[in-house]
Parts: structure tokens; sequence; C-alpha cells
């Protein structure tokens, strides 16, 4: 490999060795990152600073020259509320909607999934037949498209969809799934779960394989039963990997956006509208377009990710310190 | 220099200069369209005949979803880099953008072929610019399902049958007809808005303010919701989506199993096509009520923008659409009410169409004259299309229970206020 690498390293060692003769010794470490820097900074940075100054201006206008300064209206629009609990009683009620649905809607997909993911991952690091195979059936779902995921539940569950028509055949009642609001919302966090339950799956069973075999050997010539080894052994050496899970989870659940949108729409009403739906059509889709407000809302959701995001690299930092 | 380099260099120089030549001479122009049926391609064959005409010009159709005229065109305009020219349905709204066609056109003959539309494109009552081409009038109304009614040997409310009327009638069906539906109405705050005004409402004030919500309109919103809570209304359209988004329900009628079926006069081709002779059609327009048997006008037009680096040679092409004997081919073709007053006084020959069709083009033109004046106010205000989707968002919370109709009409209020409030 050094053989190879080295008529390369001869001929990038000249204008090194000039730089650091010109620029001291840590200098040139810029030099290199500045076009990762530029393309950094014009792709990610400079995106939220925009989302910054849409949030303090105004009217419709989509070019900042012609967007008057509001100072911080569009959040104080958001937050007045008398009871924070009852969107009934907030200025914007749809965005205390959006609030309380999509916590909802984390609360329950996250603590689902991971108990399901968890279920299924010691269920598949156990020696049955065709594992390859059911690891591969778990995981297939997070290979789809979240449209493609939500088309597929909605084909079943729509008023002539395939779950009524198998209720039908079997001379039971049909139901109008998609039009009841707590349906909607259950199935809605449903189709979420069973989209991307493989993804967390893969990665609690990674977690499993790593705890050492001979913990389990010493704990079966001790005769423990087997719910006392996944108390005593299983879970508390699969924490580590466990509260990785379930921050990554929060914060993809806090995102969820597309597979809802799709399923539902966000309705019946505004049951199932989440806030990144939200933040899209009050800047996108509706008339006029609201920037100000949607820029607003993404900034006090991009302060709860941070939020998460700082609780998961404590967490991991616990895990690393011991 | 030999031979070879000199006959390189010359033929390099010619084809330099053909090149040259040819980018003075040629010109092109975008128009960006979206289609129902037939617009995109009835335009081209019509355009192609316009470049033939006009030699070195060329017209490019980008024909794009309905959703990209409705999002991604007020993005690109705002940005500087959308068409030429475009379809458009946000009439009033995009007004800022538009090229004013009057240097480069006869105003006399546009106001008098389409003076009733030319309000729709402008920015304010004092502005008498020409703007758009309205291509594709449409009027609201209702389909019923004639086979049904003669099954069920319910009588078919007449002309100045009111809305309870065609409620009433249209539940009588479906009860002895085994039929789903009694009656749905696109999931659309245009749609909705003729029947409020056969209610009374007014939409804006004296001074002409947009207001959206006053007794009228309560009061029918108030209809609508009770309509969707004992069934006659099909809950699947309005209560089965969330946010402002369009929802008809052509194909609940299409399968025969809705009676009534509120929509436009753009529905006929899709009916033609796609009932055949399942069972028989039949357009009805807009039921009565205190304010009137209104339906609301819409549609879309052809307009230019004022960044087109062509602006005169956008307004011929406009303006040739705008000739009568064109108009007249593209409203036959693609199955519309004509807006051109000298078309539609000659009548069109909607070749092709079935006998039903016809009929019911036909019946839609009669409903022309029952057009209220909020009506046609409403849908020449710039900023109706806030209007609309505060309309949907809000009666779709009174129809699943989120909200009383009294607190959904507060909102809408409040929403509008802050709409009028932020739009330039």
């Amino acid at each position: 490999m050094l053989m190879i690498l080295e008529p390369v390293m001869r001929v990038i060692e000249w204008p090194i060795k000039f730089l650091q003769d010109k620029l001291g010794l840590k200098n040139p470490a810029w030099i290199f990152l500045f076009p990762n820097l530029v393309l950094f900074g014009l792709f990610a940075f400079l995106p939220v600073i925009l989302n910054f100054a849409y949030a303090v201006t105004g009217t419709d206008a989509i070019l900042l020259s012609d967007r008057p300064f509001v100072g911080g209206s569009n959040f104080t629009a958001l937050l007045d509320c008398e009871n924070f609990a009852d969107p009934n009683t907030c200025r914007d009620d749809l965005f205390w909607r959006a609030v309380w649905n999509t916590l909802r809607f984390v609360v329950l997909q996250v603590s689902l999934m991971v108990a399901f993911a968890l279920i299924t991952a010691i269920i598949l690091n156990r020696e049955i037949r065709a594992r390859g195979f059911f690891r591969a059936v778990f995981f297939f779902p997070v290979l789809l498209s979240p449209v493609v995921v939500a088309l597929i539940w909605k084909w079943i569950l729509q008023r002539e969809g395939i779950l009524n028509a198998w209720l039908d055949g079997m001379g039971l009642e049909t139901f109008n799934w998609l039009l009841d609001r707590s349906w909607a919302f259950g199935w809605s966090v449903f189709l979420s779960v069973w989209a991307h339950m493989g993804f967390y799956t893969l990665i609690l069973l990674a977690g499993l394989q790593a705890i050492p075999r001979d913990v389990y050997e010493a704990a079966k010539m001790d005769r423990a039963s087997p719910w006392r080894v996944f108390r005593r052994i299983t879970l508390p050496l699969l924490m580590p990997t466990m509260l990785v899970v379930l921050v990554l989870a929060t914060i993809k659940g806090v995102q969820t956006f597309e597979e809802v949108y799709a399923f539902t729409g966000g309705g019946p009403g505004s049951a199932t509208t989440l806030i990144i739906q939200y933040v899209y059509e009050t800047g996108f889709a509706g008339a006029p377009r609201l920037f100000g407000p949607a820029a607003a809302a993404s900034l006090l959701l991009a302060a709860v990710l941070v939020v998460l995001t700082i609780i998961q690299l404590w967490i991991n930092r616990k895990n690393v310190d011991g | 220099m030999s031979t070879l380099k000199k006959a390189l260099a010359v033929s390099v120089a010619a084809a330099g200069l053909t090149a040259g030549a040819g980018a003075v001479s040629a010109q092109e122009i975008t128009y960006m369209c979206s289609s129902d049926g037939t617009e995109c391609s009835t335009a081209r064959e019509i355009f192609d005949r316009f470049e033939a005409e006009n030699p070195g010009v060329t017209v490019k159709i980008d024909e794009v979803p309905y959703k990209a005229i409705l999002e991604s065109l007020p993005v690109q305009l705002a940005a500087g880099t959308g068409p030429d020219m475009a379809k458009v349905t946000d009439l009033g709204g995009l007004n800022k953008f538009y090229l004013d066609l009057s240097p480069y056109v006869d105003t006399a003959a546009w106001e008098e072929n389409f003076g009733g539309t030319l309000d729709w494109y402008r920015a304010s009552a004092d502005d008498k610019g020409i703007y758009g081409l309205h291509s594709q009038l449409t009027i609201t109304g209702a389909y019923i399902n004639k086979t049904l009614f003669d099954q069920a040997g319910v009588a078919v409310p007449g002309a100045d049958a009111t809305w309870d009327d065609w409620a009433a009638a249209s539940r009588m069906v479906a009860e002895k007809t085994g039929t789903d539906f009694p009656m749905a109405m696109d999931r659309s705050g245009h749609r909705i808005a003729g029947p409020a005004i056969s209610y009374g409402a007014k939409l804006f004030d004296d001074n002409g303010d947009a207001i959206l919500v006053d007794d009228g309109f309560t009061a029918y919103v108030q209809k609508f919701v009770d309509w969707h809570e004992d069934g006659t209304m099909a809950r699947d359209v309005w209560a089965g989506q969330g946010g402002s988004s369009y929802q008809d329900a052509a194909q609940e009628f299409i399968n025969g199993q809705l009676v009534y079926y509120y929509s436009g006069s753009w529905q006929v081709g899709r009916m033609d096509r796609d009932v055949g002779d399942l069972f028989d059609w039949v357009v009805v327009g807009s039921p009565c009520g205190a304010g009137g048997c209104t339906g609301m006008p819409g549609g879309a037009g052809i307009v230019g923008f004022s960044d087109t680096e062509h602006p005169e040679l956008v307004a011929k092409a406009i303006d040739y659409l705008a000739q009568e004997e064109n108009y007249a081919e593209m409203t036959a073709k693609t199955k519309n009410i004509p807006a051109h007053a000298a078309v539609a006084a000659k009548g069109v020959d909607y070749a092709g169409a079935s006998a039903g069709a016809a009929a019911a083009l036909n019946a839609w033109g009669a409903q022309v004259g029952k057009l209220e004046g909020p009506a046609f106010m409403y849908q020449g205000y710039k900023n109706n299309r806030a209007m609309f989707n505060i309309t949907v968002q809000r009666v779709t919370q009174a129809i699943v229970g989120e909200l009383s109709v009294e607190d959904a009409m507060m909102r809408a209020k409040e929403d509008l206020a802050q709409a009028l409030a932020e739009a330039n």
C-alpha cells in the first residue's frame, strides 16, 4: 500500500512543505480545509443564518431585501397562549395542535418501537431456523421510501381498502379507519413503527451480539432462569445501546413528516398534523406564504432537537467514561 | 498555412458565423402549462401554426403538474427564474409578476371580447392593463346520477330547487337504491363559496375589503357541517384530509357511489370519458338559497411575465391564442366554456364530444347568467387563495369536531386578518 502511495506523496510533498515554510506548521491545515469549509458553510451554515433572518422579518416576500424587520413578533405570536395544554386558548392553535400531536406521536412511537425492536432483536439473536431470512424481513421496510410506506398502508386502511374487504369477507362490520381521529393517529404511529423498527432492531442486535457469551454460560451453570438472565445480564449490558437507540429514535420521531403527510395529509382535521407539516404548510403550501412564522416554528423545533442532541452526547460521554 | 489548416479555419469561421446569425434571429419563449385533459397538446397545435407564421420563433411548452403551477411557479417568479409565460389559476394573486400586454395588442378588441375576465388579472380597480387571456372559463355546480333518481322513482328537483330540496331528494335516492353517499362536494374553498353566496354570504364589506365570514357564510357552513354529521354529505372528501389540500369526489361519482356531486364544469371531459354508458349523468347547476342560485366562476388563464427577455413576442403569442378562430378551436378541443364574447355568441362546435357532454357544456353555459356579484368579485380578488385555504382548514375542523362552527368562523376571521397583514 505504501509503495502505491509513495509516488503520490512525493507529488504533493513539495507544495505542503512550501506552505509550511511560509505559513508555519498550523496554518496549512486551514488552507486544505478551506474548500470543504466553503461548501459546508454554503449548504449548512448559510441556510441556518437565513432561517434566523426570515424568522425576524415579515410579509410574504421571498427576497430578504423586501422583508421588513419585525423583531420577535413571529415568536411571540407562536407562543401566545393562555394555557399551553389547550390549543384552543392559543393564538396559533394549529401550531400547538401540531406540537401536542408531535409530542404524543413521539412518546407512543418511540416507546412502542424500542420495545418491539428489543423483542425482535432478542428473538433474532437466538439460534432459530431461517434466522437470516427473518432478519431481512424485519429490515426490509427500512429500505422503502416513506411515501411508498404511506401508500401501502393507505391502500390497506382506506374505506374500500384491503382490511375492510377482508372484514367484509369475514362477515364483520367494516370501519372507515382513516376518518376517525383516534384511529387515524393510532395507525400513523403504527405505520411509523413498522417502517423504522428494522433499523433499531439491527442496532440492538449488534448490541446483543457484543455481550460476551461466557457471561451467559456462567449464568447457565448457576441455573439462572431466562427472565433473570434477561433482567440481570442482557438488559444492563445492553443499556448503553438502548440509550443511544432511544435518543436517536426520539430525534427521528420529532422530525417525522413525509409518511404521515402522505398517509393522512395531517387529517382528519388536524388530528395527525405534526410540527414539520405545520412548518411546510405555513411556509410553502399556504397562501400567502408565511415564511416568518414557519421559520420561527422551525427554530423552536431546532431548539428542541439541540436539547435532545446534547442529551445524546452527554449519554455517550458518560458511557465512554464508564 | 497548409491547405488542410486553411480548410479547417474557413470551416470554423463559417460555423461561427452561422451560429452567430442563428443566435440573432432565433427567439425562444417558454410556456409553463398544466393540463386537465388536452390543454397543453391543443396549445402545442396552435403554437405550431404560430411558429410557421413566424420563422425563427420557438414556443417551448413545459408541461408540469398543476401542483407545480401552484407551488413552484410563484417561487420561481419571485427569484426571477420563471418562464416567459404560463397557465395560471391564481389570477389576481400573481399580478405583480405579469407582463402588461396592452402596448403590444389591440386593447379595444381585447376589452370587447374579454371584458368580463380582464379585471380578474388586474391588481386593483384603477389598473387598466391587459395581463391575461382567460383560456378556460369554469363554473361550479352539480352533477347528478340521473339513473339512480329513475331507479328510486324520485323526481329530479327543478331549476329553482333549494339546497334543502336537493339534500332531501339525494338522501331519498341513496336510501332507496342503497347508494353509499347522497351528496359530496370537492374539498375546496372555491367550491363552497358559491353555495355560501347563495345563502347570502357577501365575503366583502361595503368598502370592498375582504371579510370572508358573515351571517350568510356561517349559515351555510353550519348546514354543511350538519350534513356531514347526519350522513347527507360524504365525510371522506372533507374529513379525510388535513391542511388545505384539495380532494375531489369525482371517482366516487364515476363509480356510481354518489347521487349528487358538487364540482364544476371542468369535470365534463372526465365524466364523458369515464362514465360513458354506465349511467346517465346530468348537469343541474347550483341550488338556490336566500341569496340566489349561484356557483363560482373561475378557471385558468395564460399570462406573460414581466421578467421575459421577449415581451413583444410573448404578447404576440398570447394574442395569437386570443384570435377568434384559435380561441374557438382551443375551447372546442379542451371542452371548456368560452370566455371570448364573440366565440360565446356564435356558439362552440364541440366536435367529437358525445351528446351527453355537449348537453352538459350547454347546461354549464346557461348557468353563467345566474352568477351573483360577490362570486365575480371573489374570483377577481387577489388574495382569494388565502381565503379559500382558510375556509377549507377551518370548516374541516368544524366537521371533525375539533372546533365548533362558531369557533371555526372566529378563527377564520383571525386567519384572514393575519394573511392580509402579511400579504404584499
